[in-house]
């Protein structure tokens, strides 16, 4: 039986990684729980009702998605519609072509990770350029972001000092505010020179056509300060039906995502800048993308379509905290991962199909979404799809069953085994050639064997008798029962 | 492209179709999202001051204090909107230059951009500006210290009551507090794209 690939994973995690990871992710979880609780009344209703919202946009979609295009369109932006990502992306650059333009700057969008856009672009000998810090590090790095809202957090300071230095960003200096000074140096001329702006969007409203950018740093701003062309990428399940929804889910987001009350820049955009204005875009265009989430709205899991892309379920995930989000082989890592993940896939499902299994079911991941997103049940129901769909990776890790339900199934043989069970307590079970018992044990050790006094004490018994070692009990009446 | 919009549409089309009922929109109350420390408070401007010194923004009340912080700190370069340079001119002394119009090419020579608010919230210490009403988006954004200028009745209460005031403008920004990162080891360091320290000048 193999292991599942999370865990091997999780072991060849190098100690300090595992320490940044585990750190990162508590430290925002126990922040965002003390903002929540300080300031509002009733934190939970307000995340049911943010729920309720997003599950209404999401079943609602064949008319919301018409009814946000016209309103686009009559602010003056073009709509594009892009059904796969290889559609996304030469939707893209459709547009940069049809401009003349070479150069991006990208704020952070996860729909650009996931179709995979810096690369084909590239290909067409287009530059795109990442200007979120953690990202800008990680399009340096060649590597991956491990976190949808802190893209290295499996990175330290020295490994980020030794990027810059080998980048010709200066001398090495670990020092934080150096490192983000020599960001903000660098970067702040690249705007200027770029020809568009290419961001995701939070939110858009149906209503007014505004679409919602927040970020901490500033970088999306500048993005439209100093480029003459804004593309945006939008999911198709971003949209909520009016601004007055954008109250709650702001609020929402922040407090979730990083455990502010609003995020530092919270952005409206309905359009192009005005005429007679210096600085801004004069064009501006919306790529609505597909790629599998229709395939989603199908499934029996489209409540995932309701997330807000907040990172507090992967913060508060024992097994992400232990595995980092590289474990999770996808764009998107933690248990919103889990779920998103394998049914963006497709026709791959199989290749992430131990991803449901990443998951002890504690349900916390369930208790801090900002909407509600029951990702416990998903994780259940998509065990139940790989199982069907006879997926190999579903059945990893799970030790085959047939000994144990021969056992249970036998009275005398049951017995038998619980009365040799304390044999156990003499046996250097370590060394035993049993893989599933050996990878159990490789990170925890056993617990003293005591079985069998349940079944004397229960046989023994008197009516309203007290539990062994429960002192606390009152012995019930017999009337009470 | 098109092809793309009609496959979209069908496949949402044939997702939903199976449903017996769609999920209700529910209704809700806006005072539900309204801050419990900001409740019962009316007075503007102190609790907007309060809570903009909570996110590390600066609030000042008057030009000679902000005249005062800037000569302090060495900042005597800056651009300021041409429409409010005449009233604020007269505080500055010989030192200070203040170009009224941003130079895109010398992007580092300012230190201090001067443009007007076009609203701020109380609950949370932001400040609102916009396209129209932003002399020019670099000059806002660019330099080290940003100075937005407001008047008392440019002040919302809440969140809510702002959202439900949104101009018709194709650019609104919401500012709470100076730019900001965590992305290095979750260490907090203001000041990365944008301004490093975000000031709030009332007028009135
Ligand atoms: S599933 Fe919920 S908690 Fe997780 S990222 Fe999405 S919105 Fe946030």
């Amino acid at each position: 039986m193999a292991t599942q690939l999370i865990d091997q994973f999780a072991k060849n995690l190098a100690a300090d990684t595992q320490a940044a990871v585990y750190d990162g992710s508590k430290k925002g979880h126990e922040k965002r729980t003390k903002l929540l609780f300080d300031t509002y009344a009733d934190p939970n209703r307000l995340r049911e009702l943010a729920g309720e919202i997003k599950q209404h946009v999401i079943e609602n979609l064949d008319t919301f998605l018409p009814a946000v295009e016209a309103k686009l369109q009559s602010n003056g932006v073009k709509v594009h519609w892009a059904s796969s990502a290889e559609d996304a992306c030469a939707a893209v650059l459709g547009i940069m072509q049809a401009r003349g333009d070479k150069k991006i700057v990208k704020s952070k969008t996860m729909v650009s990770e996931e179709i995979e856009l810096e690369h084909y672009l590239d290909k067409h000998g287009i530059e795109t350029l990442e200007t979120d810090l953690g990202e800008f590090i990680v399009q340096i790095d060649h590597d991956h972001p491990s976190h949808i809202v802190k893209p290295i957090i499996h990175k330290n300071r020295r490994e980020i000092a030794k990027s810059f230095e080998r980048e010709g960003l200066g001398a090495y200096n670990d020092d934080p505010e150096t490192i983000t000074r020599r960001a903000r140096q660098f970067l702040r001329h690249k705007y200027l020179a770029a020809d568009v702006a290419l961001t995701g969007a939070n939110f858009v409203s149906v209503e007014s056509g505004r679409m919602v950018i927040v970020t901490n740093e500033g970088n999306s701003r500048f993005c439209l300060a100093g480029t003459k062309c804004h593309i945006a990428l939008i999911g198709i399940e971003k949209l909520v039906p009016h601004d007055r929804d954008l109250g709650l889910l702001l609020n929402l987001l922040g407090r979730s995502a990083t455990a502010q009350q609003l995020t530092v820049y919270t952005e409206f955009i309905s359009g192009p800048k005005s005429a007679g204005q210096p600085d801004g875009p004069e064009e501006m265009h919306v790529v609505f993308v597909d790629n599998g989430r229709t395939d989603v709205l199908a499934s029996e899991c489209k409540e995932i379509l309701r997330c807000i892309r907040c990172g507090a379920c992967l913060n508060v995930c024992p097994v992400y905290r232990q595995a980092s989000g590289h474990a999770y082989r996808s764009v998107y890592p933690g248990p919103v991962g889990a779920v998103l993940s394998p049914l963006l896939a497709g026709k791959k499902f199989p290749e992430l199909a131990d991803l449901p299994k990443a998951s002890s079911l504690c349900g916390a991941c369930n208790e801090v979404c900002p909407v509600n997103i029951p990702i416990p049940d998903l994780l259940l129901r998509l065990r139940e799809k790989g199982k069907r769909e006879g997926a190999k990776l579903a059945a990893a890790g799970t030790p085959p069953m047939g000994a144990w339900s021969l056992l249970a199934s036998q009275p005398a043989a049951w017995k038998t085994a619980l009365f040799g069970g304390k044999i156990i307590n003499y046996l250097p079970t370590k060394w035993l050639p049993i893989p599933p018992l050996r990878a159990w044990e490789a990170k925890r050790t056993l617990p003293e064997w005591k079985g069998g006094e349940f079944r004397s004490w229960f046989r023994n018994r008197k009516v309203g008798a007290v539990a062994p070692n429960r002192p606390d009990r009152k012995p019930e009446s017999k009337e009470g029962r | 492209m098109n092809s793309s919009r009609e496959q979209i549409l069908s496949r949402v089309n044939a997702a939903l179709a199976p449903l017996a009922q769609r999920a209700a929109l529910p209704d809700w109350d806006r005072e539900m999202v309204i801050l419990r420390q900001a409740q019962g408070l009316t007075d503007a401007w102190p609790l907007f001051a309060e809570r903009m010194k909570a996110v590390n923004g600066t609030p000042l009340t008057s030009v000679a204090e902000l005249v005062a912080l800037l000569e302090k700190n060495n900042w005597k370069h800056g651009y300021c909107d041409p429409a409010l340079w005449p009233s604020l001119a007269a505080a500055f002394p010989a030192g200070f230059t203040v170009e009224t119009t941003y130079d895109r090419t010398r992007l580092d020579d300012y230190s201090f951009g001067i443009t007007a608010a076009a609203g701020a919230i109380a609950e949370t210490g932001t400040l609102v500006i916009s396209d129209r009403g932003t002399s020019s988006r670099l000059g806002a954004l660019a330099p080290w210290v940003h100075i937005v200028v407001l008047r008392r009745n440019q002040i919302y209460h809440d969140i809510p009551a702002a959202i439900a005031a949104l101009p018709q403008d194709p650019n609104v920004i919401w500012i709470t507090g100076p730019s900001k990162t965590a992305d290095v080891e979750g260490i907090l360091i203001e000041g990365v794209h944008g301004p490093g320290k975000q000031i709030a000048l009332l007028v009135d």
